[in-house]
């Protein structure tokens, strides 16, 4: 008895959820499953591997914004006939989008180590992009295969490096042309005439790296820090003219096959030491802005910080401090050590108090009907779909924040009655397949309610009573 | 059985007992019909930090030109030019309804207003403009959830409707003890009468789920008498605009036992590059919020008369351009009052100037007036919730924010 509740935790409150057969799996050592997927580095999986990289992602985009922007001209030259190319630009997002959400729930649905899938959603949502923000749309779900998923084996300060030099994370947060007052480049456009634009730094990354990232609001900067750090990450930024699309009309050139990769740009960057929390930074070029990022990776409000979230995400809404105490000790002790940080996690024993406290939020609640019925639509769209209609659309927070770890964000009555309208669509489609108790007792084991049991064996129908399974207060908890 | 639910025990019991009879013995069973008040209030959230100088220009002082450069916007009467209010002030091109609506006395622009929040993190900023307290995280609950326990419209009110949140998720200001419901256009097939009725006897014993399977049903039983659930959102895009709810809520809140207090919020608002000024991404988002409040108005019909929207936004933006042509965060914005019952026709401000040495730390418009002194003005004058109350509970350590009691008519 009690061996299954602990797989029923390892697996749906630490894991994605059970799939068919795990719950019998992991039954013999639960904390031994969880910690055997933090160690070591695992080989990307090839449908991720077959998904276009960021750079050439944002080749394709400035392609199709020149071929449009030229299309339009010519249309405007020819007096406004038709205008071929339009909506170029959209396809590209749609077809890198679409295989991106594929791609990700493919490996969600079907992966044998669902902790670490889970360590993986986490860090992207710390780490968030949205691609409501067109400029990142078609490359929003990069960052978490190119700069999370081959890095949660290393420490944080790795973690924190490549999601920040990720290009989706610099023109979401639009460093890419950040520039010094007193860079060359500046320097250079002054002294030329009719230059209306000012040169100045955009404080946009520094802020949300301090506030979102490192050290948290709460954190103990102040607005200097913030304007320093800012500048201290002046040319921090990509390759292609300006960086950005606004200029693809004038990005003609030999060869453009680096463009959208990390560039730090020297000619950007404001000359000079930056002080930034009290200390001074007299490295020159791109060794100041990493320094400072090194030093905010290991700052002790950065643990407090990150083991806050971990136990947010994994224990309770209002985590026990005695929890976020060990977590960030072991933080600090490892100077950010990934696995150990994550061990800690499964370590804690308020994560395997027997009531659930977590009420899934709508991502998790896809992806766990979808490996409990082993079941992923065999369209993007129709994959998609349950995500936007819930609420949740992948990699569309719509903020830096990224999505919100407590349920209140997510427990409206309009919300939950989307769930049972999503899950009734399900039902009608597998329903009736495997006996709604069957699917109740592989996914919950021991979890499972006499009520709920009553409820599904009374149920009119296999549809009925999958749905009633869906929406069971055991099943929307972890 | 009384078709008034009497508490949430009786109403478990209804549930619990009708499993067999049809959905249609549930629904009417939801009435709004105890509401005290004819007014209705609705709030509208701007997610992002509104540039507060970009929506209302204040092209008469001396220093616009200079200080914002690419972004000022062309003067009144000029091919996309403002439209003036006064001598000082003029809207931005995008607002043209507003415009109509200031002409008709029907919208009070507030000026250089800001919470009382003066850090420069949007979770935080909003945080505090919809808790109410001068902290964030001050509270776990929304300042007008707190009015709304004390509103003369909540007394006898056994629903749990007075105020409804167009959102699929309840915003901070609306969360709290009194229950409020919610309401989102969806694209999903509904459930069958039978299957639901039998859901909500699978939660008679959760009351977490089952409060919550309550409200939805009764929200949806009378947005379906006009807001089309299904029809929303049809493009299948993450819709950030106020157009798919305007109209839903239009309806609701026009019915005379409909809700009297509405949440709306847009997101979109952060333009820290490439803002644009008399077009661009700003123009669209204010041309969105302008046609917003033009449905509500004309969907509203003669309950505009009783109405007063408010728009308000977590802070302003730095009056200078930054180097990627948009604004980094700043403190003080611009807030909008509209409505029938709305005192309008004015722009209220105590203008700070916009010269170097008048700016908050140098790069931010000063804040002048509290953002909790409209909040508690309406709220008072307009929802009939006592002064004492506002102080005390509503809107806590607010003391220094005197209620501006002349926004609203007496309706």
């Amino acid at each position: 008895m009690a061996d299954n509740l602990q797989a029923v935790i390892a697996t749906n409150r630490f894991g994605l959820g059970a799939r068919p057969g795990e719950l019998a799996t992991v039954k013999s050592d639960p904390r031994g499953w969880l910690k055997a997927q933090l160690n070591g580095s695992r080989p990307i999986p090839a449908i991720i591997k077959n998904l276009s990289p960021s750079d050439e992602i944002f080749r394709a985009q400035v392609a199709a914004l020149k071929e449009r922007l030229e299309a339009q001209k010519a249309a405007a030259d020819s007096d406004g006939a038709a205008k071929p190319g339009a909506g170029l630009k959209r396809n590209v997002i749609m077809e890198n989008f679409l295989g991106q959400v594929a791609a990700r729930y493919q490996v969600a649905t079907h992966t044998t180590e669902s902790f670490r899938e889970r360590l993986i959603h986490f860090w992207t949502n710390h780490f968030a992009v949205s691609m409501d923000k067109v400029a990142v749309a078609a490359m929003a779900g990069t960052l978490e295969n190119e700069a999370i998923r081959p890095n949660l084996h290393l420490s944080f300060y790795d973690l924190l490096l490549a999601a920040e030099s990720h290009p989706a994370m610099i023109l979401y947060l639009d460093n890419q042309m950040s520039m010094g007052p007193n860079s060359q480049v500046a320097q250079l456009a002054k002294r030329r005439a009719n230059l209306k634009r000012k040169f100045d730094i955009n404080e946009n990354l520094g802020r949300e790296i301090l506030e979102l990232h490192t050290l948290g609001v709460s954190g103990g900067y102040t607005q200097t820090d913030v304007t320093h750090f800012a500048t201290a990450l002046t040319g921090w930024s990509i390759v292609g003219e300006q960086g950005g699309f606004a200029a693809a009309n004038r990005l003609a050139k030999d060869s453009d096959s680096l463009d959208g990769k990390f560039l730090f740009r020297e000619g950007l960057h404001e000359p000079g030491a930056q002080t930034v929390l009290g200390k001074r930074y007299n490295e020159s070029g791109i060794d100041q802005p990493k320094a400072i990022l090194k030093d905010l990776s290991r700052h002790p409000a950065t643990a407090s910080f990150i083991a806050t979230k971990l136990a947010r995400h994994f224990i309770a809404d209002e985590p026990p401090a005695a929890a976020v105490t060990r977590i960030a000790k072991a933080f600090r002790d490892s100077e950010g050590h990934l696995p150990t940080v994550h061990a800690a996690v499964v370590d804690s024993v308020e994560g395997w108090a027997s009531t659930p406290a977590k009420f899934k939020t709508p991502h998790e609640f896809v992806v766990s009907t979808f490996r409990a019925l082993d079941y992923l639509p065999d369209k993007p769209l129709l994959i998609l779909q349950p995500f936007e209609s819930l609420g949740q659309a992948p990699f569309s927070p719509g903020s830096p924040a990224g999505w919100a770890d407590i349920a209140g964000r997510w427990d409206g009555s309009d919300a939950l009655m989307k769930r049972i309208e999503w899950a009734t669509q399900v039902a009608q489609k597998l329903g009736g397949r495997i006996s709604p108790v069957q699917l109740a007792e592989r996914s919950l084991g021991d979890a499972l309610g006499e009520h709920t049991r009553m409820a599904l064996n009374g149920a009119a129908d296999g549809v009925q009573g999958t749905t009633l399974w869906l929406v069971s207060p055991e099943f929307q908890r972890r | 059985m009384n078709k008034q639910f009497i508490d949430s025990k009786a109403r478990r019991e209804f549930l619990c007992n009708t499993t067999m009879a049809g959905l249609s013995a549930l629904v009417p069973a939801i009435s709004f019909g105890y509401a005290q008040t004819d007014a209705r209030f609705v709030f509208i959230i701007l997610r992002g930090a509104l540039d507060g100088l970009a929506a209302v220009a204040p092209y008469g002082d001396g220093n616009y030109q200079r200080v914002r450069g690419a972004l000022a916007l062309p003067a009144p009467g000029s091919a996309d030019g403002v439209l003036k209010l006064d001598g000082m002030f003029a809207l931005n091109p995008a607002l043209k309804n507003l415009h109509a609506l200031y002409q008709a006395k029907e919208l009070l622009v507030l000026h250089a207003i800001a919470s009382p929040y003066r850090e420069r993190s949007h979770f935080d900023g909003q945080d505090l403009l919809e808790n109410g307290t001068d902290a964030p995280h001050g509270s776990l609950d929304g300042w007008l959830n707190r009015a709304l326990l004390s509103m003369p419209a909540a007394k006898k009110q056994k629903t749990d409707q007075l105020a409804v949140a167009f959102a699929q998720n309840l915003p901070l200001v609306l969360r709290g003890e009194q229950k409020v419901g919610s309401w989102a256009p969806s694209r999903l097939p509904g459930t069958d009468d039978d299957t639901l009725q039998r859901i909500a006897a699978l939660y008679s014993s959760d009351e977490y789920f089952l409060s919550r399977l309550q409200t939805a049903m009764s929200t949806d039983a009378i947005a379906g008498e006009g807001g089309n659930r299904m029809a929303g959102n049809a493009n299948g895009q993450r819709n950030n605009s106020l157009a798919s709810v305007v109209s839903a809520a239009g309806k609701m809140l026009k019915q005379a036992d409909g809700p009297r207090v509405a949440v709306m919020e847009a997101t979109g608002w952060d333009t820290p590059a490439n803002q644009g000024a008399e077009q661009g991404q700003l123009f669209l988002r204010l041309a969105d919020l302008d046609r917003a409040v033009d449905s509500l108005r004309s969907e509203l019909g003669p309950v505009w008369q009783n109405t007063a929207v408010m728009v308000a936004t977590e802070f302003g933006r730095t009056v200078a351009i930054n180097g990627t042509r948009g604004t980094d965060h700043g403190t003080a914005s611009c807030a909008f009052l509209a409505g029938g019952a709305v005192n309008g026709g004015k722009v209220i401000a105590d203008w700070p100037g916009l010269a170097d040495k008048d700016l908050y730390q140098g790069r931010d418009l000063q804040p002048t007036m509290d953002l909790r002194s409209a909040f508690k003005g309406v709220l008072a004058t307009h929802m009939g919730v006592g002064e004492s109350v506002l102080e005390t509970s509503v809107f806590t350590n607010s003391h220094s924010a005197k209620p501006m009691l002349e926004l609203v008519r007496k309706i």
